[in-house]
């Protein structure tokens, strides 16, 4: 009996020391295990937390183009563009400087990745709308992921007097819309690319020539000289026989300029309109005879409700 | 029979060493910065501490981007601008303190020094600290307070903004640690 009992203690012992080793052994398997100093975090084994790249662009615009970037969640961006004359009328108008032509706008974020806004523009006298959805954001961690894909949307109302008021004039001749995708890739610090294939759809268009569904592609971009200073370029192409003659297509370049709550942006382009549908596919300048206009785009961003998911204090 | 009390003995105290190391991945790290502009303040609740009663050894690692400010645009700028994440995306600490003689396993109350190095914004410092260890009803609550320069980590500050940011920036970490099985 004695015997047995010990037998079966000695096997008890030895199985339980068995399973310590087994239990033991288990978290050298895992990577380099060096008790004491250097790789105690291994031994947590924790999985790596998925981070998305911030800021490819400074600002929600590159120029007139909308960028993949959204106001975050809770946050209002009053902003104003504004752009002066053509550079072409010459010393009379003080090269531009004595005509303004503006949108002012307020944006928001409703969400880390669906923000919304609205904006009156004098060119046209237009009331714009606009969405904007963050579908994939480029970032690393579990998953890489090489880039972001955004959809934006808007509606334009245009609400100029009627050029003919004693024809029949519907509402719905004054509606303009855009749906854009924006890809865009922050290759590093510095730069940052986006293509943005777009639909522009007017009701009503003045020719023959022009469509009603306008095709084109925007490319636009920004390199980083200081961490608070970028040169910022956008071209988009209109696919040919879209419009008439009388429009060429809009490139734009320009400086960002970031000072603690602001973004400063100061370019060049030959788009007047601020409005998807007027600079895609009504610009009347060309760079070559100096009609261009200087503009800017300032924001101003307020921290309307705090969204964090721990605030303190 | 003796050989059983034995066996449980020894298991009993293998266990009791198995559990030399404590833990959190939910660390809170916050930092504030108080100058007569402005105070700034930054909370970050993923942080991953762990220490080792044997050895002594310390280590805490967390990522940048997980520190949430009260206004975006300068959570933004301290990603972005300040302390760069995408080049340095984490901010460790490796350093050592005497834990021999915290009884982990009864309520009490203990100071422990730690010294080590400190990893952030690709530089390394030498950074000490006084931790508090607070251990009730089987809960251990960790936590030190130490200052930051930034200048120390290479952060560049422009002029404009240096009226802003303190040169004592005050670190705050809290954890619940448990044990590691």
């Amino acid at each position: 009996m004695n015997q047995r009992i010990i037998s079966k203690g000695l096997i008890s012992l030895a199985l339980l020391l068995f399973f310590q080793a087994i239990a033991f052994a288990q978290p050298s398997d895992s990577t380099q295990v060096t008790v004491g100093d250097t790789d105690l975090l291994s031994l947590l084994g924790g999985e790596e937390e998925q981070t998305y790249t911030s800021a490819t662009f400074k600002t929600t615009r590159i120029i007139n183009m909308h960028s993949v970037e959204n106001a975050a969640a809770g946050v209002m961006d009053f902003r104003i563009s504004h752009r002066f004359g053509f550079i072409n009328t010459g010393a009379y108008d003080l090269f531009g400087l004595d005509q303004a032509l503006m949108r002012f706008g307020l944006e928001y974020g409703i969400t880390d990745r669906l923000m919304v806004g609205m904006g009156r523009s004098n060119v046209n006298k237009a009331y714009d709308s606009f969405l904007k959805y963050k579908i994939i954001r480029q970032g690393s961690g579990k998953r890489n992921v090489p880039l972001s894909v955004s959809y934006f949307a808007s509606a334009v109302c245009n609400t100029v007097k009627w050029a003919d008021p004693d024809r029949d004039n519907y509402f719905s001749s004054r509606m303009q819309y855009t749906h854009q995708l924006l890809i865009a890739r922050k290759f590093n610090n510095d730069l940052s690319l986006q293509l943005t294939p777009t639909l522009v759809h007017k009701n009503l268009v003045p020719t023959l020539q022009d469509k009603n569904d306008i095709l084109a592609m925007g490319f636009g971009g920004r390199y980083k000289l200081t961490q608070r200073f970028s040169v910022n370029g956008e071209y988009i192409y209109v696919l040919p026989n879209q419009i008439s003659s009388t429009y060429y297509n809009s490139l734009s370049l320009g400086v960002d300029i970031e000072t603690g709550g602001h973004v400063f942006q100061l370019h060049l382009t030959n788009s007047t309109s601020m409005l998807e549908p007027g600079f895609i596919t009504e610009s009347v300048g060309q760079w070559k005879n100096g009609g261009i206009h200087f503009g800017f785009n300032v924001s101003r961003v307020f921290t309307v409700k705090d969204k964090r998911a721990n605030p303190e204090d | 029979m003796k050989k059983l009390i034995l066996a449980t003995a020894l298991v009993a105290i293998s266990f009791g060493a198995s559990a030399q190391r404590y833990f959190s991945k939910t660390a809170h790290i916050k930092f504030f910065s108080h100058t007569s502009a402005e105070d700034i303040k930054a909370d970050n609740y993923k942080s991953t501490i762990i220490i080792d009663q044997a050895t002594g050894a310390v280590q805490v690692e967390t990522l940048i981007k997980s520190f949430e400010f009260e206004k975006a645009l300068m959570q933004e700028h301290f990603n972005e601008n300040y302390l760069e994440s995408d080049k340095y995306p984490k901010a460790n600490f490796k350093g050592k303190g005497d834990f021999s003689k915290v009884n982990f396993s009864a309520d009490g109350n203990y100071s422990v020094n730690v010294a080590g190095q400190m990893t952030m914004h690709g530089a390394t410092k030498d950074v000490s600290a006084i931790a508090t260890i607070k251990i009730a009803g089987g809960k251990i609550d960790g936590s030190t307070k130490f200052y930051v320069n930034p200048r120390d980590y290479n952060v560049q500050i422009p002029d404009v903004v240096k009226g802003q940011i303190s040169e004592k920036i005050e670190v705050t970490v809290k954890a619940t640690l448990q044990p590691l099985k």
